[in-house]
């Protein structure tokens, strides 16, 4: 008895063990930053001066006087708002015409799939800015049409879409998902509602849709968080302008921190950020238990 | 089938076809228009739709390598190895360890790690971005590569713990039991039986963060400073700074060749990145 106590207790050391570089950097890495983000955010420290407690003046700075902050989360749930959706319901739609079983599917799925791979990387962001300048691709092409050409970058009210269209571009990764989703539909599924008279558009609903609700769940969750915190695109491209249209939460973060080095003031705005970011998604996972269809009623 | 309804999805084949096709024309257009300009002559850029350049100048790649100022793109690549390999290595190195761990064993604590390993696939790492700057000014690591391989070597990127957990408990349990009783502790299991069998997994993961690592612009933006040690992210972005018009086809001449190692790698094991993402279940 007591050897096999033993023994017991050594094996749970091992694991202990082997998971232990996730304990540490989780604790240096992650919690550590964490607590301290929490007390730098009241505090004004800007790393030439040592940090005094300002209580929740950041806080109410931001909100009262601050007139970057209100445009920027302006900004940004625009942004959100019409990049997720849009990229989703673009990703679903391609996943179901590639689902008809067409001979070039994986041709298709690694041509849809590249630009997700380059996404975030500058080199896209550069020939993004191309693309759309005044003279650029897009409004030689709209030429040919005889579209007179628009202001794609310049335009205060065009400029977020110019960026949203981008992450639009990089629906591949999320087609992918809703891909394996739809195999895993059992095709008796269909087979038993044709016969009962049920038409293509009537499965999609029925049958297609609620079962694909947990990819869908998924993907709107992390699609929404990456959404939010969207940098290097407005960055490159637009560079938040102009006039602030494209300057998102991300940006005037970093402008803060990393250009104007107020530390204790961008803490208390990226606890700001945190804070929204963490409702929405507790929002839509609360509110997918009505909508999300789960098989064995799991949770998520 | 009747001969009118075999038709009828002919023809549905046929439009989506059609379409599927279209769509993929205007989704690569834009990056064969980046690798084409690259050998326009500036003047030629933005006045034709045209793929075929009207005379080729290779200059754009010769002039554009040499960079800006003393550092030239053999300086950034460099650099950019320099980072992505370490960070590859030790990212799957311990990720593995740890996945190991979690999906074999049992230990006190076991479900609230767990928790906040998968809790930190979804939070906001913005908040934790300035209090890791500020630690790592302390350490003294700016302006060096350590922000970037040291927090590799413990894991800290959930995603690659959680693909690798989901991994091995595809593996059954009957094959540790047998390593047992050949008298393998747990490590040997895990080397001598375990890894060659994750074979696959360890590759989507090299992958990944392979690509991850090439392209991010972000952390290399806040830790590094000098020229000398900046990745091609950074140097891409000072060349369009300082770039003026004259400059355009260098611009693109760069930017196709700091993807092309990324789209080699994808072309080359697509396989494994479409399996990487269907088997954990997670973004790309």
């Amino acid at each position: 008895m007591k050897q096999k106590y033993k023994k017991r207790r050594m094996k749970d050391y091992v694991g202990l063990l082997y998971i232990s570089p996730f304990i540490i950097g989780f604790l240096i890495f992650q919690l550590y930053p964490f607590i301290s983000s929490i007390i730098y955010s009241f505090t004004d420290f800007t790393m030439i001066k040592k940090p005094d407690f300002v209580g929740f003046s950041n806080y109410i700075n931001m909100f009262t006087k601050d007139r970057d902050f209100w445009n920027s989360v302006k900004v940004t749930f625009k942004y959100v708002l019409m990049a997720v959706p849009m990229k989703l319901i673009f990703a679903l739609f391609i996943a179901m015409v590639l689902n008809m079983k067409l001979k070039s599917i994986n041709f298709f799925r690694t041509i849809y799939y590249l630009p997700s791979i380059l996404g975030g990387s500058v080199a896209v962001a550069v020939m993004w800015r191309f693309l759309f300048m005044y003279d650029g691709l897009v409004n030689n092409f709209l030429g040919v049409f005889n579209i007179p050409p628009i202001s794609w970058l310049g335009n205060p009210d065009i400029s977020l879409y110019t960026i949203g269209l981008l992450a639009v571009w990089q629906f591949g990764s999320s087609m992918v998902l809703f891909l394996a989703g739809l195999k895993q539909i059992p095709e008796n599924l269909y087979e038993a509602s044709a016969i009962d008279g049920a038409s293509k558009v009537k499965q999609f609903f029925v049958i297609t849709l609620p079962m694909l609700t947990p990819i869908i769940l998924f993907n709107m969750v992390m699609q929404t968080i990456s959404a939010f915190q969207e940098f290097t695109g407005a960055f490159v491209i637009t560079n938040g302008g102009p006039m602030k249209s494209t300057y998102l939460y991300g940006m005037m973060l970093y402008d803060n921190a990393f250009v104007h080095f107020k530390m204790g003031y961008a803490s208390a705005q990226s606890w700001i950020l945190f804070f929204i970011i963490v409702t929405i998604t507790a929002i839509l996972l609360k509110s997918s238990k009505r909508w999300a269809y789960y098989e064995d009623g799991g949770d998520f | 089938m009747s001969m009118k309804k075999k038709n009828k999805k002919l023809i549905v084949r046929i439009i989506a076809f059609v379409f599927l096709s279209l769509l993929g024309i205007f989704m690569t257009y834009p990056l064969l228009w980046l690798i084409s300009s690259s050998f326009k002559e500036n003047s030629e850029i933005f006045k034709s739709l045209s793929l075929i350049p009207q005379k080729i100048v290779m200059n754009s790649y010769s002039e554009g390598w040499k960079g800006i100022g003393q550092f030239g793109y053999s300086t950034f690549f460099g650099n950019t190895f320099k980072l992505v390999i370490p960070i590859t290595f030790f990212t799957v190195i311990s990720s593995t360890i740890v996945g190991y761990g979690f999906a074999r064993f049992t230990f006190p604590f076991k479900k609230f790690f767990f928790s906040v390993m998968l809790a930190g696939l979804m939070l906001p790492s913005s908040v934790i971005i300035i209090p890791r700057y500020l630690l790592f000014n302390r350490f003294g690591w700016l302006d060096s590569y350590l922000p970037f391989i040291v927090p590799a070597m413990f894991a800290t990127n959930a995603f690659f713990i959680f693909m690798m957990v989901q991994f091995f408990r595809g593996i059954p349990k009957e094959l540790d039991e047998a390593g047992i009783i050949d008298g393998c502790n747990s490590l040997q299991i895990l080397t001598r039986i375990l890894l060659p069998l994750c074979k696959p997994a360890i590759f989507s993961a090299m992958l990944f963060q392979f690509i991850w690592a090439w392209s991010d612009f972000f952390s290399p933006l806040i830790y590094i400073n000098s020229v000398k040690k900046y990745p091609l992210s950074l140097a891409l972005r000072m060349m369009l700074d300082l770039g003026e018009q004259a400059q355009w086809n260098q611009i693109m001449a760069m930017s196709v060749l700091s993807i092309v190692p990324p789209v080699i790698l994808f072309f080359t094991a697509q396989k494994y990145f479409v399996e990487g993402i269907s088997t954990s279940g997670l973004k790309g």
